[in-house]
């Protein structure tokens, strides 16, 4: 029980009370990164920018789907293994939305008099729509079905069932009447704009020509990824915020007895809360595959789990949170690849989380929790 | 009592016994063929992970999503070192990592001795003593396993062939173990103090980290050997069905009797109640690691004994999806019963790899993981608490001493009855 | 170890203050226990009693003062250190491990004496039985103490509540302590029970020659057993002496009925008198 010799030391004892040590590695890795990342800047300005780019695009996407995760978890306290896959479906269902049914152009159809970008931006909102509402529904059933009557098991049976649901959804798509188990070329609801910015000015890059040397392109699919994200997100924050069923969902993530016994609709709210994270899921799908026009029937593993880890990484249960922790896994993912390794930016994103959990063990906008003794 | 409890042990090993010679005899003599031999075997490997599991997560509470990735470091380090004796003849692998084991095994027992006599250093400061002291040690056992490699090579040459290759694959087992402890215990130190579900999702990212690192295992990591993401072939098959059970028992008895002593009652307590078990004076933080590493090492073990079964690894076995496996048997068993964790491993290999292989007609390969889930789903709506929930075989199960017959006399409370009306009540009155 | 230098007090708590935010939860709190003490903390919910003994026993860090065990400073230790120097505790929402026996809810307790190693353990050997023999039949005998001797094998969350309270301090014992902090023992107990807890607390004191401090509600409890009590609130000592002292002084009446009642209360004891 003594302390050691050591510790008598003034600058040791400051050494062990501060954790220097410990801080020290945190910040030499820190160093590392940034001095990587201002080298890789310097290296080539326009290249590294066009990457920020990429990963803002990217970042955007994964905060739709990281909102679906941080409400789930913080009402019901459950991580939703199924939400990478209903986002799978609805990049699904809206490829059978345009491509089999054209509700990108429905508009200019019934109305060919109309301007086309306006008739196109409403098909679109189509599209999204079709998509939202087709996951909400989807995980609602799934709600219903799987996690509703093991409300009052222990907390890991519904986990369990989270990974059969995901299963489930994965390999019941990859059945051949259903999305089969092949890469599908997915049909874009817009055409490509590419704008180049250089030293020329900026200008729109004709269809199949190479972009000069050092410019940075920037397609309408980003501004179109961007712009939907943000109005989502917008419309999500009202919603919770500023709303009576807003409040009741905060109201039940906070303590659900005492929830019920105010008379809100317990369950009611957590089907909801699962409805709407699933259909900014469903938008997702739709942004991403824009962005990526292909689909396969694992191809919400990855995103939902990067998804997962930025929601982890704001703080879960921060609307706020999750919009920063995408960005900065976004741009992890998307620098990391270019610079380190393309493979390595899983790694990359999963590293960062775990030191940014050393340092703010409930992430970078989570509330700390205290038990009480 | 004393002849109770060894007609108990009897009953079991003989059990034990009668299934190995069983299973045993109908190997040899054909009477199993390899489809279900092999499914046998896996089953016995997926139930060592699933123990270790059941030890972290079942026993002492911590929601570990890291096993499958021990158990990947376990494959493929043994896996590399009999691979480079049966191919090449050399016995650098194993002088290396053994050479490594050893040094960072002691260096931290040694290290771990000074650090507890300082008081207050957090867990992070620890982690960079242990990881630098590991880094160093490292390279110089490199060096060593360098320079010792030509004395190994020809004490082993002196041995025949088939006794040389058996001994290079038990160490190369057991070194693989005892690496994936060693670097559990390195993750674990600083991670562990994360909350439940964080931890988890941390131990999630040592999955995918180490899924990416073997997919890159020939450019990045340099093992040409290991062939990255197209997966490493020409693995001796050298894990029988003797060496597979001979290894379950083993864990099972070491678990069993760590989980019936103060160690195992001091591990059971974290999970129970963190703040009431430090108030006993339980030391959690270090049963934490003291499970996390015991676990990690089952997982290490099963590795090393699952890469010599196929002849065959692949960076995709070691999926984080797969890493949902060794959770769902130990749920599907029941949480904290370690019989329903083997019975859960063996229907698990009997039933996924067995049975809905060989039911399934042709062309229908691909509904097995539809009907899989769902029967998943419909288990878990049906019995939340696993198949098995608490139930222990006679063998498992801790035994209650009867009581004394004749008590301390002196160590008697004046209140026999709880209720009863008392000196002080009345004093009061 | 118990004869220090100037060893008059066991436990010694000068200038205690934690801090949670901008909120001063206990503010300058000192206390002294000589050995074979029996003192009693009360104060109205929320004055910071539960946070002293979470201050004494490690669970929180003091922002401010220092706490003395046996003359050893051993502010900032952690609470599995503090337990095994020799301060054992009960909770106020009784906190047992649940899902474990009450047999097994004890012989936790001795672990840190359990005088094996995970070797011994491993491999069942002979002298890991005899220890662990030894253990189980001193486990058993606490529980024969506390009357719970037939209860060995039940699970501890099954048990009735009185019974759950004696198995809390059964075990917080077992530890060996020489300091017992019990926090709220009587909380939901009739008068029955709580007078039979005072006789078990009593019992404790002069069988293991335990030093004791107790948090109560239950006036009854607290004015019957203890000899000396400590007043809180706000997180500030307001009144101490010993139980007559204490129900007589104007301060105390305040803290708990308000401004205003220590006059009135005042007012009824001379009409009572007269």
């Amino acid at each position: 029980m003594n302390a050691s010799v050591a510790q008598k030391n003034p600058l040791v004892e400051a050494v062990i009370r501060r954790g220097l040590l410990g801080k020290g590695f945190l910040v030499a890795l820190a160093i590392l990164a940034l001095w990587k990342l201002a080298s890789s800047f310097m290296a080539g300005p326009t290249v590294f920018t066009q990457q920020v780019v990429n990963g803002l695009q990217l970042g955007f996407v994964y905060a739709l789907i990281a909102l679906g995760y941080t409400m789930v978890y913080g009402i019901v306290r459950l991580i939703n293994f199924a939400h990478g896959d209903v986002f799978m479906v609805g990049a699904f269902a809206s490829y059978f939305a345009i491509a089999r049914w054209d509700l990108n152009l429905w508009l200019s159809k019934v109305f060919p008099t109309l301007p086309f970008w306006l008739s196109n931006a409403i098909g679109v909102i189509t599209v999204i729509l079709v998509s939202m509402v087709t996951c909400a529904l989807l995980a609602f059933i799934i709600e219903r079905v799987a996690y509703k009557p093991l409300r009052n098991a222990p907390r890991i049976s519904a986990l369990i069932t989270a990974i059969g649901v995901s299963f489930f959804l994965e390999y019941f798509g990859a059945l051949p009447f259903v999305f089969t188990s092949n890469f599908i070329t997915y049909e874009r609801p817009i055409n490509v704009i590419n704008w180049v910015i250089s030293s020329q000015g900026v200008y729109v890059l004709p269809a199949g020509e190479a972009p000069p040397p050092t410019s940075i392109i920037f397609s309408n699919i980003s501004l179109y990824i961007i712009i939907v994200s943000l109005v989502l997100l917008f419309f999500l924050n009202y919603l919770v915020q500023n709303t009576r069923i807003g409040k009741a969902m905060r109201a039940t993530a906070y303590d659900k007895p005492t929830a019920r016994l105010m008379g809100i609709n317990v369950d009611g709210i957590i089907s909801v809360t699962f409805a709407v994270g699933a259909s900014l899921a469903g938008a997702a799908g739709v942004l991403y595959a824009t962005a990526f026009p292909q689909l396969y029937f694992v191809m919400g593993i990855i995103p939902g789990l990067k998804a997962f880890v930025a929601a982890v990484l704001g703080g879960i249960g921060s609307i706020p949170g999750a919009l920063v922790g995408s960005l900065i896994i976004g741009e992890a993912e998307v620098l990391s690849a270019a610079y380190i390794s393309t493979p390595m930016r899983d790694a990359v994103a999963f590293s960062i989380l775990v030191l940014v959990l050393l340092v703010r063990p409930t992430g970078l906008f989570g509330e700390p929790s205290r038990e009480k003794a | 009592m004393l002849k109770k409890i060894s007609r108990q042990n009897l009953i079991f090993f003989g059990g034990l016994l009668l299934f190995f010679v069983i299973v045993q005899l109908a190997i040899s003599l054909h009477l199993l063929n390899d489809f279900w031999n092999t499914i046998l075997r896996i089953g016995a490997v997926m139930a060592i992970v699933s123990l270790g599991l059941n030890l972290i997560y079942g026993f002492n509470g911590q929601f570990s999503l890291g096993q499958w990735g021990f158990y990947a470091i376990g494959a493929y380090t043994a896996a590399d070192i009999t691979y480079r004796w049966s191919n090449e003849q050399s016995s650098l692998g194993l002088t290396i990592v053994l050479f490594g084991v050893l040094l960072v095994g002691v260096a931290i027992l040694y290290i771990r001795r000074v650090l507890s006599r300082i008081r207050g250093l957090d867990a992070l400061s620890a982690f960079t003593i242990y990881f630098v002291a590991s880094l160093i040690l490292g390279i110089v056992a490199v060096y060593l396993g360098k320079l010792a490699e030509p004395v190994f090579n020809t004490v082993l040459r002196l041995l025949p062939g088939v006794v040389a290759l058996q001994i290079v694959y038990i160490i190369a087992v057991l070194v693989a173990a005892v690496l994936a402890a060693e670097i559990s215990f390195l993750f674990g130190l600083p991670v562990l103090t994360l909350g439940s579900d964080y931890f988890g999702i941390a131990t999630l990212g040592f999955t995918i980290i180490v899924k990416v690192l073997l997919d890159n295992s020939d450019t990045m990591l340099g093992f040409q050997e290991m062939k990255g993401a197209r997966g490493m072939v020409g693995i001796p098959k050298l894990t029988s069905w003797f060496w597979v059970f001979l290894f379950l028992v083993i864990v099972i008895v070491v678990m069993r009797n760590m989980l019936h002593s103060s160690y195992g009652r001091a591990i059971v307590s974290v999970r129970e109640d963190e703040i009431a078990g430090m108030a006993m004076g339980i030391d959690v933080a270090e049963f934490k690691i003291l499970s996390f590493v015991i676990g990690s090492l089952f997982a290490g073990l099963a590795g090393g004994l699952y890469a010599h079964i196929n002849g065959f690894l692949h960076p995709n076995t070691f999926n984080f999806i797969k890493s949902f496996d060794p959770m769902i048997i130990i749920v599907l068993g029941g949480l904290g019963s370690m019989t329903g964790t083997l019975a859960a491993a063996f229907a698990w290999a009997l039933l996924l790899e067995g049975v809905l292989r060989l039911v399934l007609p042709q062309g229908f390969e691909t509904w097995r993981f539809v009907v899989y889930p769902l029967l998943l789903l419909l288990i878990m709506l049906l019995k939340s608490n696993g198949l098995f929930g608490d139930y222990e075989l006679p063998f498992l199960r801790q035994i209650i001493p009867p009581l004394k017959k004749k008590l301390d006399p002196g160590l008697q409370t004046p209140t026999s009855t709880p209720a009863s009306p008392s000196s002080a009540q009345k004093a009061i009155e | 170890m118990n004869e220090t230098t100037n060893g008059r007090y066991i436990l010694d708590i000068q200038e205690l203050s934690m801090q949670f935010g901008g909120l001063r939860a206990v503010n300058n709190f000192s206390i002294h226990l000589e050995p074979h003490d029996l003192q009693g903390l009360i104060g109205p919910n929320g004055a910071g009693k539960t946070t002293v003994f979470n201050m004494i026993t490690g669970v929180y860090t003091p922002s401010a003062g220092q706490i003395c065990f046996l003359n050893e400073n051993i502010t900032g230790f952690e609470s599995f250190e503090i337990n095994q120097m020799g301060i054992a505790r009960t909770f106020q929402n009784i906190r047992l491990f649940p899902n474990l026996n009450v047999l097994d809810n004890v012989r936790i307790a001795y672990h840190t004496h359990a005088g094996y190693s995970l070797n011994d353990a491993i491999l069942h050997n002979r002298h890991y039985k005899n220890q662990e023999k030894e253990l189980t039949e001193r486990a058993q005998d606490f529980l024969a103490v506390f009357n719970l001797q037939d209860r060995q094998a039940e699970i501890a969350k099954n048990l009735p509540y009185g019974e759950q309270r004696r198995l809390e301090i059964a075990r917080a014992l077992a530890a060996e302590p020489k300091l017992l902090l019990l926090d709220e023992p009587a909380a939901g107990m009739n008068p029955a029970e709580s007078s039979s807890l005072m006789d078990l607390i009593h019992f404790i004191r002069e069988k293991f020659d335990m030093t004791i401090l107790l948090i109560e509600h239950q006036m009854r409890v607290v004015m019957g057993i203890c000899e000396k009590i400590t007043v809180m609130d706000f997180g500030e000592v307001i009144a101490r002496g010993t139980p007559s002292e204490i129900q007589s002084n104007p301060r105390v009446v305040e803290a708990y009925l308000g401004p205003g009642a220590a006059a009135l209360s005042e007012k009824f004891r001379r009409r009572k008198v007269e």
